[in-house]
């Protein structure tokens, strides 16, 4: 599903070369439960702007189904992830001007597929979100944002799933819950479910561990469960 | 298509809890375009007058005019006109006096004898109605009401032309073909051509005008007369005019005038242009958020622009609409403001054409002016979603195309509008430049105002001055082109009322000895000393005095100007028209009759800038021609120069001249000012008049002087200076309060510009002033913060403004009007100034006045 390898990201800054990740190389398979983990400025966030295609390597490449990402245009990758990526995020990024339905439908109303409506309305009452549609995202709680979002990540019913943090902004019990829609519905739909977290207890309910240090991959275990 | 109709549904969606701020925005095109289709709906509704009002312009198919009695051809002409069938009427018109025997007043006056049935078309409206047909059955006369009003006459009164006396039958009401300023500084007299004789006018020297107006039986015919007769009429100086010309001079002109009408509201529309793009940057960098995010969910950067750029046209529709229904309705003021300048009646219509185009146009500038700041949403990177700002990498500074793209179809957009706008292409390209030179002058300005202001060592003001000019430059803020936008419209003010101010100074006839207030003129040799005794006698001081000698160019080095005068269209042998063409003198100037003087020195207007003036008595060799002093212009038109020779016709008598000297005149003054000036032996015993300038202390010993004089001399003709002052007082404020008009068209903009940027900082101001008063600050203060910051805008505009005018309108003074000196009033421009700081103060205010309702826990949760 998706293979990294030699993967090296750094940045300019004040006349100096930061490099933020270097010698990443690994491989996961379709219908992985991944979890990336790493203290802050482990340049986990980098990682995952690379595999999921929002941003170019310095070296190295990133492979998604046998597409190099790197070898497609801004454009190329946006339409790649349209059809074959979902995301969720910790500040849930709703669209505030549009209702919970809307938001839904967004991957697959811009690739032009029919029948967005009734797919997000099917997405929306399995996150638990029946009737709530037409609701706005100012009208809804934080637990109920990420769940839009969550509907909005499998709508189009993507091959993978980044989530960063997507717990971060939630309490405990909200989080938990969101967690467990995630690994059920990787668990339904058979996605790759790839998630950056800080979090110890999250990490360990996936079924390999990444660990990041210093930009660099420390650990890539599996953990049983 | 499905495509391109979900990125619309988007677009709309988009758009909402947005929708009244993207409306605020795009409505400052609204006065743009409201102006536009005003101006133009209008100069539409112009032309159809005077197309339905041709024959009515001119009262007749065809007339013939001369400054000269009808010479045998002309005659010849005209009678056999008249024995074929076609009405022949007559109309001698000169200037003269007209007074009041009751009480000596007197005025000067526009006097035209009228016979026949002129006018063939229209009627001449009176009042009381229906006197015109009494000037055919008695001694009567028909006055505009200026004149009994200056007199003080009533309808019935007797009123004396000359040495005839005549009873008022009516006034005035509408002369068709005439425009209501041409009264302001003489009004029309119309007396029966048959007691012109009674009045023993029209004697030596005075300019009198003939004209004969025609009713062709045929009116096609008239054409064919106006071909026909143009060259084989010329040589008697006969001018042929048809209603056609007429019509089609008059839509030129008109057309004209409603294209620089236009133009003012085009620049109110490129004002508005510059705030749409400024506030769709601020609109765009608060989308930052949900764009980072549908980049994320898979649109592409095409996607994204063609979103929001759907939003900016949409928009623009809406605003122009809004735009063009205020520009209907102000057209129908815009009659008042113009009806005295305007020779035909205008019956306002909505013209399909001009909304269709201004809506068109205003569209147009929304979407290009938002194009740029909409650029930049392709380098919005997805990234943004997981981070705020992606770190360090530099925007790349690489040649965008895109970039480069959308700012050439911008100023290729802007010269165009402005190009089209003018009707041809070098007006255009030249007030495009204008306007160019101006907003860059005004940016520069603006940037050099705020960067000043960032620099300000406020440290001893207190805290809330300080943190009211902070936020002229907090992130996202809208200052320099608030300061534009304002600036701008305090700019058109400032120079209209710079350059009238100048304009008019000069001409101020005040009560100072040293001024002349009174000129009276075709005074006759013999009576010339009787004038000067009658004024001392009253107390009256005479300043100058000066003959008149009548005359024109017979030849230039020789050759005879039958030769020299190139042929011109025809109409107007004595007006205007024909060039120098082929580096020749100008036609006009060598046909056009001359009035000359003769003096031994050089007086005050004027200033002696090439050759050598004579003394008095110089005396000359045995067959030299006489020196000649020409003013520098006359001389370059008649492309002669010191050493030339110049044969003169005087009334019939062949006088040779050499250049001998060329002055600079200053025209401004109303002093007897002459384009040739002789040697006092060099037209002895010539006929002429002469004209008298006297200084008068005040109105009473002006209205006795003119009495007196006119009353013992009935044909000399006497112009109260103060009058004429006030008149061009009149008009040129009526001119400016047209131009003001329309250039509040770009003022308003400005405010909609300002209220649009206060909008855009809302929220920021909305948690600013939260934080503000959650740390104690109390609504006072808030206040005063608020207070420094809009005052502070309203005076960079207005500083920004005012300086640049003065800029501008010395510029304008010196190399447009050709005037010597510029005075800046300061007075009328620090309360511009401080005017603009408080309507900006005042629309600043009620625009954030949602920072003062709010308490901070409200705020707070609707976060």
């Amino acid at each position: 599903m998706l293979i990294v390898q030699d993967l090296q990201k750094s940045y300019r800054s004040g006349g100096r070369e930061l490099v933020v990740l270097r010698d990443v190389n690994f491989s996961i398979a379709p219908g992985e439960f991944v979890a990336v983990v790493g203290p802050s400025g482990s340049g986990k966030t980098t990682l995952l702007g690379l595999m999921a295609g929002l941003d170019r390597p310095s070296r190295g490449s990133v492979r998604l189904e046998d597409t190099d990402l790197a070898a497609l245009s801004e454009d190329g990758r946006a339409r790649l992830r349209r059809e074959r990526i979902g995301f969720v995020f910790q500040a849930f990024q709703l669209i505030p001007t549009l209702t919970a339905s809307e938001n839904v439908r967004v991957p697959l109303e811009l690739g032009g597929r029919d029948g967005a409506a009734e797919r997000a309305d099917e997405l929306l009452a399995r996150v638990g979100l029946a009737g709530r549609g037409h609701h706005y995202p100012a009208q809804l709680s934080g637990g109920e944002q990420q769940r839009v979002a969550v509907a909005r990540a499998f709508v189009h019913s993507p091959g993978i799933l980044f989530a960063d943090e997507p717990t971060g902004n939630l309490d405990a019990a909200t989080g938990g819950r969101i967690v467990e829609l995630l690994t059920e519905l990787n668990r339904e739909l058979g996605t790759t479910l790839i998630l950056v977290t800080h979090d110890p207890d999250l990490a360990a309910q996936a079924g390999r561990i990444i660990r990041l240090a210093d930009g660099r991959v420390v650990s890539d275990e599996a953990t049983g469960s | 298509m499905r495509g391109f109709r979900y990125l619309a549904t988007l677009a709309w969606r988009e758009s909402r809890f947005a929708r009244r701020r993207l409306f605020l925005f795009l409505s400052s095109i609204s006065l743009g375009v409201a102006a536009l289709v005003a101006t133009q709906s209008f100069a539409a509704s112009m032309a159809a007058g005077v197309r339905d009002q041709a024959r009515v312009l001119m009262g007749a198919d065809l007339a013939m005019s001369s400054t000269r009695a009808f010479g045998p051809r002309a005659r010849a002409l005209l009678d056999s006109l008249g024995r074929a069938g076609n009405a022949v009427s007559r109309t001698t018109s000169f200037a003269s006096m007209a007074t009041l025997p009751r009480t000596g007043a007197t005025r000067l006056a526009q006097v035209r004898a009228v016979e026949g049935g002129w006018p063939f078309y229209g009627a001449i409206e009176t009042e009381p109605a229906g006197r015109w047909g009494e000037l055919r059955r008695g001694r009567v006369l028909l006055a505009d009401p200026a004149l009994l009003v200056a007199l003080g006459a009533r309808v019935g009164d007797s009123v004396r032309i000359g040495e005839a006396a005549f009873r008022v039958a009516g006034t005035l009401r509408k002369v068709p073909g005439e425009t209501g300023i041409s009264t302001s500084f003489a009004p029309r007299v119309y007396i029966p051509a048959a007691a012109l004789p009674a009045t023993g006018l029209l004697g030596t020297g005075s300019r009198v005008e003939y004209e004969a107006h025609l009713r062709l039986a045929d009116p096609a015919a008239a054409a064919t007369v106006d071909r026909g007769y143009q060259q084989r009429l010329r040589p008697e100086r006969v001018a042929v005019r048809t209603a056609e010309g007429q019509q089609r001079r008059l839509s030129d002109a008109l057309g004209r005038l409603g294209r620089y009408l236009g133009l003012i509201g085009t620049f109110a529309l490129l004002l508005g242009g510059i705030g749409v793009a400024s506030a769709m940057g601020a609109y765009m960098a608060e989308k930052r958020d949900s764009i980072a995010t549908l980049r994320c969910l898979g649109a592409t950067a095409p996607q994204v622009l063609a979103i929001y750029l759907l939003q900016a046209a949409a928009m623009g529709v809406v605003g122009s609409l809004l735009g063009a229904g205020l520009g209907l309705a102000v057209q129908w003021v815009l009659p008042r403001l113009l009806e005295d300048f305007l020779p035909v009646d205008v019956a306002i219509r909505a013209s399909p054409a001009a909304v269709l185009t201004g809506v068109g146009v205003g569209v147009w500038v929304a979407t290009v002016f938002a194009l740029l700041p909409l650029l930049a949403v392709r380098r919005i990177s997805p990234l943004e979603t997981l981070r705020r700002r992606v770190a360090t990498e530099p925007e790349p500074a690489a040649p965008d195309a895109w970039g480069w793209g959308a700012r050439a179809l911008l100023a290729a957009s802007v010269v165009l509008l402005v190009v089209l706008q003018a009707g041809e292409w070098r007006m255009g390209l030249q007030f495009a430049g204008g306007i160019a030179a101006t907003l860059l002058g005004l940016g520069l300005a603006a940037w050099a105002a705020v960067h000043g202001v960032r620099r300000l060592r406020a440290g001893g003001l207190p805290y809330p001055v300080r943190q009211g000019i902070s936020n002229l430059y907090r992130p996202g803020n809208q200052t320099r082109t608030v300061v534009l936008a304002l600036g701008f419209g305090v700019f058109l003010l400032a120079v209209l009322y710079l350059v009238q101010d100048n304009l008019l100074r000069p001409l101020r006839v005040g009560s100072a000895e040293s001024r002349a207030s009174l000129v009276f003129f075709d005074v006759q040799e013999d009576q010339e000393a009787g004038v000067r005794r009658a004024l001392e006698g009253g107390g009256i001081r005479v300043l100058q005095r000066a003959p008149i000698v009548p005359m024109r160019v017979a030849a230039i080095n020789g050759v005879p100007v039958s030769r020299i005068a190139p042929p011109d269209d025809g109409e107007g042998a004595e007006e205007g028209g024909g060039d120098g063409g082929r580096g020749g003198p100008e036609g006009w100037a060598v046909r056009r009759e001359y009035r000359s003087t003769y003096r031994d020195s050089v007086v005050g207007s004027e200033k002696l800038v090439e050759g050598r003036f004579w003394r008095a008595g110089e005396a000359r060799r045995p067959g030299e021609p006489a020196p000649v002093s020409l003013e520098k212009g006359i001389a370059e038109d008649l492309r002669v120069g010191v050493g030339d020779r110049v044969t003169w016709d005087v009334q019939g008598v062949q006088v040779p001249t050499r250049v001998t000297s060329l002055r600079e005149v200053d025209w401004a003054r109303l002093e007897p000012n002459f384009f040739a000036v002789f040697p006092a032996d060099a037209l002895a015993g010539a006929p002429q008049t002469w004209v008298v300038m006297a200084s008068a202390p005040d109105a009473a010993a002006r209205a006795r002087a003119q009495r007196d004089v006119v009353r013992a001399y009935p044909n000399v003709a006497s112009v109260d200076l103060t009058e004429v002052q006030a008149a061009l007082d009149d008009v040129l404020g009526r001119i400016s309060l047209v131009i003001r008009f329309l250039a509040g068209f770009s003022i308003a903009t400005g405010f909609v510009v300002l209220l649009g940027a206060v909008s855009v900082s809302r929220l920021q101001r909305i948690r600013e002033s939260v934080l503000l008063r959650t740390l104690g600050a109390t609504r006072g203060q808030i206040g005063s913060i608020l207070l420094t910051e809009y005052a502070l805008l309203g005076l960079l505009a207005g500083v920004v403004g005012t300086g640049l005018a003065v800029v501008g309108g010395w510029a304008l003074g010196r190399f447009v009007f050709e005037m010597d000196s510029f005075a800046v009033p300061a007075g009328g421009l620090l309360g511009l100034m401080l005017g603009m700081a408080l309507l900006a103060t005042v629309t600043g205010w009620w625009g954030s006045r949602e920072a003062f309702r709010r308490t901070p826990l409200e705020a707070l949760r609707d976060e």
